[in-house]
């Protein structure tokens, strides 16, 4: 018994240890980044130790107030994640309630082919789709960015199994007092399926802000650019660069609005992250 | 009236509410039609554009057949791509599964601690590629990185995971687990709540040991968890492109080049639009292909939990 026990103990420190390791790798990454990111360039040009003694400087980040174009870059991104967000969760939420509690002609034959499209990865059919849209002279616009990614399937899966989970009592309640359809979806279903709406909308969200493929081969004019696709183009110059401090203040920047984000609603997207593939 | 419904529709769909009307196509046409012309059509036209010769800077020189097909069977560098490619996904599938499952058996608890520790493992996910990216290049940067920083205090020099061949892969496997580790962590966690603690009750009774209920109790009971996420990692590391296109553009000598970098490059620089299909419909079937093999090995084992 007692032998048993100091083993466990020794193997709660190893486990222990393991941990705050592991932990130390996760962070200290980006403590370093921003560490860099308070430091006169010329300084890193010759070493970047020394992170926590001065000299320090917020020169970096004036002159992405000043110089930068990240501005133009988030209202890019603001304007196409906003734009799919809304988009996908009319579409999806539409589509989930038809699929789920209504009959029609086709219905098992049309969900099928939706759910197949589950499987097609976007590499799968980037080409093709850029050849489109360029024939539709549609590249470098909002709508371009914002298009595609309403067509995968994900969306319409989670609300029809959503939709499903929702007692039908209530609506069929509504339909003894003959409300039409529309007005059923509108009033009675609706409303239940807020928490839903939240997660997908999150995932939504999460995934247009950081999409990298498509932006990059579709707004290839710079006043276009995402966040994503612009720090990407910042950074192809790296080796010779001589603003290191600069850009990782131009990082630091770019990924404070999600950092903050995730603070605030860290459980609504783990929810919609994990839980969204969980079913 | 669900007598009459269940008369109007030959096979019932219990969940269904009403009678079947043909106005309630309405409901799910705006998103068909969305899902017809940027998915159907799309990959309809990928399949076609694979077997023709179309080329943005040389014209379309139609029908070839299966030439582009046979032509990436005798690319060097795609046939790199296709092996770089599968030997990152054997490299960070199970170290997916371990790290994240190590992360969950580890913080499945109310401390506080552990709280602070699974937000700080998830948060990185939230980061764009492009941000991580550049995180990490400034790690690995061969004279003054974070990593000869470290190295350098014990008077070593650290590898270099961007310049050096055989570590190129393996440097871009760290950044990713590194990126993306929360989605397994909390995939597991998820399992792991749903066992009952009685079942580790009645072990404790018996003083099994921790190794003991590991083994006998949590892994059999989240066997399901574990086929889950080795599924999507294997999916999701198909389709690697970001990281090796900004860390170390497929160098050194095409080392990290992945096939959705390949795709990339023939289709969007070289504008050799067949050639591009071709090796996205290759890109499609091997991975149809992985998913199916994983499903096919894990399929008739007893059930538990």
């Amino acid at each position: 018994m007692l032998k048993a026990g100091h083993a466990t103990d020794w193997g709660d420190r190893l486990i222990l240890l393991a941990l705050v390791a592991l932990a130390v790798m996760w962070l200290a990454p980006i403590a370093w980044v921003i560490g860099l990111s308070f430091k006169p360039n010329d300084v890193l040009m010759r070493k970047t130790t020394g992170i926590l003694s001065p000299p320090f400087t917020i020169k970096n980040y004036v002159d992405i107030v000043a110089t930068s174009a990240v501005f133009g870059w988030m209202l890019n991104s603001t304007i196409v994640a906003i734009g799919q967000t809304v988009l996908t969760l009319v579409l999806s939420t539409l589509a989930g309630y038809g699929f789920a509690r209504t009959e029609f002609p086709g219905k098992r034959l049309i969900f099928v082919a939706v759910l197949a499209g589950l499987a097609v990865p976007e590499q799968a059919i980037i080409v093709p789709l850029h050849t489109m849209f360029a024939f539709a002279d549609l590249h470098n616009t909002y709508a371009a960015l914002i298009a595609p990614r309403l067509a995968f399937p994900f969306g319409v899966f989670l609300m029809t199994q959503y939709f499903k989970g929702v007692p039908r009592e209530i609506e069929e309640a509504a339909m003894l007092d003959n409300a039409s359809r529309l007005k059923i979806f509108f009033k009675v279903v609706l409303p239940l399926t807020i928490p839903a709406q939240a997660t997908l909308g999150i995932y939504t969200f999460l995934h247009a802000w950081n999409e990298y493929f498509w932006p990059l081969v579709s707004a290839t004019k710079p006043e276009m650019y995402t966040l994503t696709i612009g720090l990407a183009a910042t950074q192809t110059n790296f080796a010779q660069t001589e603003g290191i401090g600069f850009l990782m203040a131009q990082a630091v920047f770019a990924g404070l609005p999600i950092l903050i984000l995730y603070l605030f609603f860290q459980r609504h997207i783990v929810t919609a992250v994990s839980g969204g593939v969980g079913k | 009236m669900p007598a009459e419904s269940r008369r109007a529709s030959p096979t019932p769909d219990p969940d269904v509410v009403g009678r079947s009307h043909p106005a309630h196509l309405l409901f799910v046409l705006p998103y068909f039609l969305v899902f017809i012309v940027l998915v159907a059509v799309p990959l309809g036209l990928g399949a076609w554009l694979s077997f023709q010769e179309y080329d943005m800077l040389g014209g379309y020189g139609g029908y070839i057949g299966f030439a582009n097909y046979a032509d990436l069977w005798k690319d060097r560098i795609f046939l790199g791509a296709v092996r770089n490619t599968i030997w990152f996904v054997i490299i960070t599938t199970p170290t997916f599964v371990i790290i994240g499952l190590f992360l969950a058996l580890t913080l499945n608890n109310a401390w506080r601690r552990s709280a602070i520790l699974r937000s700080i493992f998830f948060g990185s996910s939230v980061l764009s590629v492009t941000i991580v990216t550049l995180v990490w290049r400034l790690v690995y940067m061969p004279d003054r990185g974070l990593l000869q920083n470290v190295f350098g205090v014990f008077g070593l020099a650290a590898p270099n995971f961007m310049t050096t061949e055989y570590l190129a892969l393996p440097g871009i496997a760290i950044v990713t687990v590194w990126w993306i580790i929360g989605l397994p962590m909390m995939l597991f966690l998820a399992a792991l709540q749903q066992i009952p603690a009685e079942i580790y009750e009645a072990a404790a009774l018996d003083n099994a040991s921790r190794w003991r209920m590991l083994t006998r109790i949590t892994l059999p009971a989240i066997r399901r968890t574990i086929v889950l996420v080795a599924l999507i990692e294997v999916i999701l590391q198909f389709q690697l492109f970001g990281q090796a296109n900004l860390i170390t553009n497929g160098g050194p000598n095409n080392a990290s080049r992945p096939i959705v970098m390949f795709i990339y490059e023939a289709g969007f620089r070289d504008w050799a639009l067949g050639y591009a299909a071709a090796a996205s419909q290759v890109l499609f079937v091997l991975m149809l292909g992985a998913a199916a093999l994983q499903l096919w090995l894990t399929r008739q084992r007893p059930e538990a939990g």
